[in-house]
């Protein structure tokens, strides 16, 4: 593709696949390169540490699952922020669990003691109905990662009768509409529901053709 | 990795024995996943389940296809299986791309469920870029088709018929040596290796692929969607069949928003 100034860049595809990326055929890639790769991976992997037990140390995955009918998840500053405020507080909540991971855009710790500014990402459970759990998550979980993420805090529940509430934000720039989102008033609230949820919901359904992304979405 | 969707038809609707599975691949241009809306959207075809998979990066909406309100709260997500027993179709549709290093895996697991599902045959849609084209590629026909041995010997000779042009080979070393040709399909995200799996595992697969850019490719999509509309007749072919394919709902607003009043 020739640019306004006459050089010849490739552009991006939407395709999202590089050409480069054939060359990480069997073939070309040295035992050099598959360590690196393999150093990599195991530096993206998920940790999920666990202290269900009062007293208990950290587990990375308790030996039963335990039972979990109401799970609420929030993605994100601004929803974890509307949890530290409205719902969150040492009385009421216990922390139970932390994820420790790492990517290029943030760290976090299996520290549970943050400030509001750090990346973390710490589980809460309801002391008076502790199958009553409450995931903060406010680093940003890369695209490789969110699976896992899933597997590995998913895959300590019994997730029989589970209600699953997952709060996130999005830029109203991102939202498609056919007015122009200067003239909206926001913020506004949108909800994707799966077909087994009958009950009430707060606010109106997305509509087409927007959709959500990233942790939410996965 | 297939998930079957609870309907009251039960499994008997899930028996892709003989069917012949209509996918994209992600490339230049979404070309191959706009003509697979247009084919699911126009025959109104049936979701049946989706791929669990870790391959793709995730995103979920509500129904693309939606016609009315009381259709348009489905989740949708990015691998989703649709069929249409009576054409003896099933139809993967991909809506985000593949995840670093993943689409080698994710190759090798549809290959494995094609074999398993026991799918007749597969009809890959895909794209490569118009500006890779050499002297001879810029004339005539932009479409081209690509088919395994296996199918060769079934419909190679309907493509003569239809006088098909087959994806010319590149020389592998240009310039120096001319007579080692490779496929090569710049662009096609996973088709070339789909393509080269399938040869070698003897599945019957048929590429057909547009040469263009990134752009509106609205056009290039319908180009491609009667392009396989002459093999497999999907629907009738009559002279303006552009305007009987059915353009989805999910296609609004795909340049961006309404425009503010204040900006004039």
């Amino acid at each position: 593709m020739a640019t306004f100034f006459g050089e010849v860049v490739v552009a991006p595809s939407r395709a999202g696949v590089d050409d480069e990326e054939s060359a990480e055929e069997a073939g070309e890639e040295t035992p050099e390169d598959r360590e690196i790769r393999r150093e990599l991976e195991k530096k993206r992997e998920i940790d999920v540490l666990w202290t269900l037990k009062s007293g208990a140390s950290t587990e990375s995955c308790p030996a039963e699952q335990f039972a979990c009918s109401k799970f609420i998840v929030a993605i994100g500053h601004n929803a974890a922020a509307f949890l530290s405020s409205f719902i969150l507080d040492s009385v009421c909540w216990e922390v139970v669990g932390v994820v420790k991971l790492w990517n290029e855009w943030c760290r976090t710790s299996n520290t549970t003691n943050v400030l509001p500014t750090d990346s973390f990402c710490l589980f809460y459970r309801l002391i008076s109905d502790p199958t009553v759990l409450l995931c903060q998550c406010s680093c940003y979980v890369a695209e490789d990662q969110q699976f896992q993420w899933l597997e590995k805090v998913f895959g300590c529940m019994r997730k029989k009768s589970l209600q699953v509430t997952i709060l996130s934000t999005c830029p109203v720039a991102d939202y498609k509409t056919q007015e122009s989102t200067l003239t909206l008033p926001s913020p506004f609230l949108k909800a994707l529901k799966t077909k087994e949820f009958k009950e009430q919901i707060c606010c109106p359904l997305l509509e087409q053709p927007n959709i959500v992304r990233d942790l939410p979405a996965a | 990795m297939f998930v079957p969707c609870d309907r009251g038809g039960g499994s008997a609707s899930l028996d892709f024995k003989g069917f012949t599975l209509l996918m994209p691949a992600v490339s230049v241009g979404n070309v191959g996943q706009l003509a697979i809306d247009l084919v699911i959207s126009t025959l109104n075809m049936t979701k049946v389940g989706y791929f669990y998979t870790d391959c793709l990066v995730p995103m979920v909406g509500n129904n693309p296809y939606a016609t009315a309100e009381d259709n348009s709260v489905e989740l949708s997500i990015n691998a989703e299986v649709y069929s249409l027993p009576s054409k003896k179709l099933v139809v993967l549709q991909i809506r985000s791309p593949f995840i670093k290093n993943k689409y080698r895996p994710f190759c090798e697991t549809l290959l494995s469920w094609v074999k398993s599902s026991k799918c007749a045959r597969v009809v890959v849609l895909s794209s490569s870029h118009a500006y890779q084209r050499d002297d001879e590629q810029l004339l005539g026909t932009p479409l081209r088709y690509l088919l395994t041995p296996d199918l060769e010997k079934a419909v190679g000779g309907l493509m003569q018929e239809l006088n098909w042009k087959e994806m010319e080979k590149v020389a592998a070393y240009p310039g120096i040596n001319d007579t080692e040709k490779v496929l090569n399909i710049p662009g096609g995200g996973i088709t070339k290796l789909l393509f080269t799996e399938s040869c070698l595992k003897g599945i019957q697969m048929a590429v057909l692929l547009k040469f263009c850019s990134e752009g509106d490719n609205i056009p290039d999509a319908f180009a491609l969607v009667n392009y396989l509309n002459e093999w497999v007749h999907l629907i009738k072919s009559e002279v303006n069949t552009s305007s009987q394919w059915k353009i989805p709902s999910s296609w609004r607003l795909l340049f961006g928003n309404g425009l503010p009043p204040a900006l004039f």
